[in-house]
């Protein structure tokens, strides 16, 4: 089989099409189970009471702005090596979503600090480091719109994309190797969990849940990003006169 | 089910905004986002439609 075919956009285009559905359903699908499970299920915790039910948001926000951000630095690095332009339009895809969950994780990460720390806001290692990893979400996008020439665009925001890399492993170690305010990791490897069974389950089904949410919203990006860079070649017009028709 | 009333779970021990704003946020961003892909998917069928005709 040749992989590579999947790396042009007439063969990516159709194929996308078709699988966003099942990943749309199946993440609305374990988002409505998670959200069973973590509010109505889980019981409330000795410790922090009910505010810990943020957890359920919180921690799959914040791991997929980590982890989308690893995405869109190794399309960038395709796009750079291989010179291939849907890896561009890949990395072009995953910012604004990865930009999206890391304000999510800074905004419920601050609603649940104040009733648990007392403080809305404050300068720790984890915070700050996502803060910065927002800052390079917007500043990829940003560099990405100021230039005119596509190429050079793409050229530029990836290496910003890759340098900035280096902040992804900051933000997940700093509460091993800064004395910080943010709790420890709840999820560990070689451990076993510190959480009840229930909320953990709640938990690892809405990090899923937002995972296939991702993929779904990602491929649909990259097909608007496809249809707005090809407007003009003549395949496009068949893919999409060829998906009306169905 | 471990709540004793549906006013026990909207009160959420207490810390009823914190939760509540979190879990809104959330599901409204993500609602957002949807939409203004829904958007640029009508503004490509004009362009795309013109193209054609």
């Amino acid at each position: 089989m040749n992989w590579l075919k999947f790396s042009s956009p007439q063969t990516f285009y159709p194929l996308a099409g078709k699988l966003v559905p099942w990943f749309a359903v199946a993440a609305t699908v374990l988002t409505i189970y998670g959200l069973y499970l973590g509010l109505l299920i889980a019981p409330t915790d000795f410790q922090q009471g009910d505010s810990y039910r943020i957890i359920f948001v919180h921690v799959p926000a914040s791991i997929l702005s980590m982890f989308l951000y690893v995405v869109m630095a190794i399309y960038a690095a395709l796009g750079i090596s291989l010179n291939a332009r849907l890896s561009y339009m890949m990395a072009t895809s995953v910012a604004p979503t990865g930009a999206m969950f890391t304000f999510l994780a800074l905004l419920t990460g601050s609603f649940w600090g104040k009733p648990t720390w007392g403080a809305w806001w404050v300068w720790d290692a984890r915070i700050t480091s996502e803060l910065i990893l927002l800052f390079l979400y917007i500043g990829y996008m940003s560099l990405q719109s100021a230039i005119d020439d596509k190429r050079r665009a793409d050229r530029a925001s990836a290496v910003l994309a890759i340098v900035g890399v280096i902040n992804v492993p900051i933000i997940y170690f700093s509460v091993k190797w800064w004395n910080t305010l943010h709790q420890g990791s709840t999820i560990n490897m070689g451990k076993s969990s510190t959480m009840a069974p229930i909320m953990l389950k709640a938990m690892l089904i809405m990090m899923v849940a937002f995972w296939l949410y991702s993929v779904a919203v990602i491929l649909t990006r990259a097909r608007r990003e496809i249809e707005d860079r090809e407007r003009n070649s003549e395949w496009i017009k068949q893919a999409w006169l060829q998906e009306v028709k169905e | 089910m471990y709540w004793h009333s549906l006013n026990d779970f909207l009160h959420m021990g207490g810390y009823a905004l914190y939760v509540w704003v979190s879990f809104a946020v959330t599901f409204g961003s993500m609602a957002i986002e949807l939409l203004l892909l829904r958007v640029r998917r009508l503004k490509g069928q004009k362009m795309m439609g013109g193209a054609i005709q």
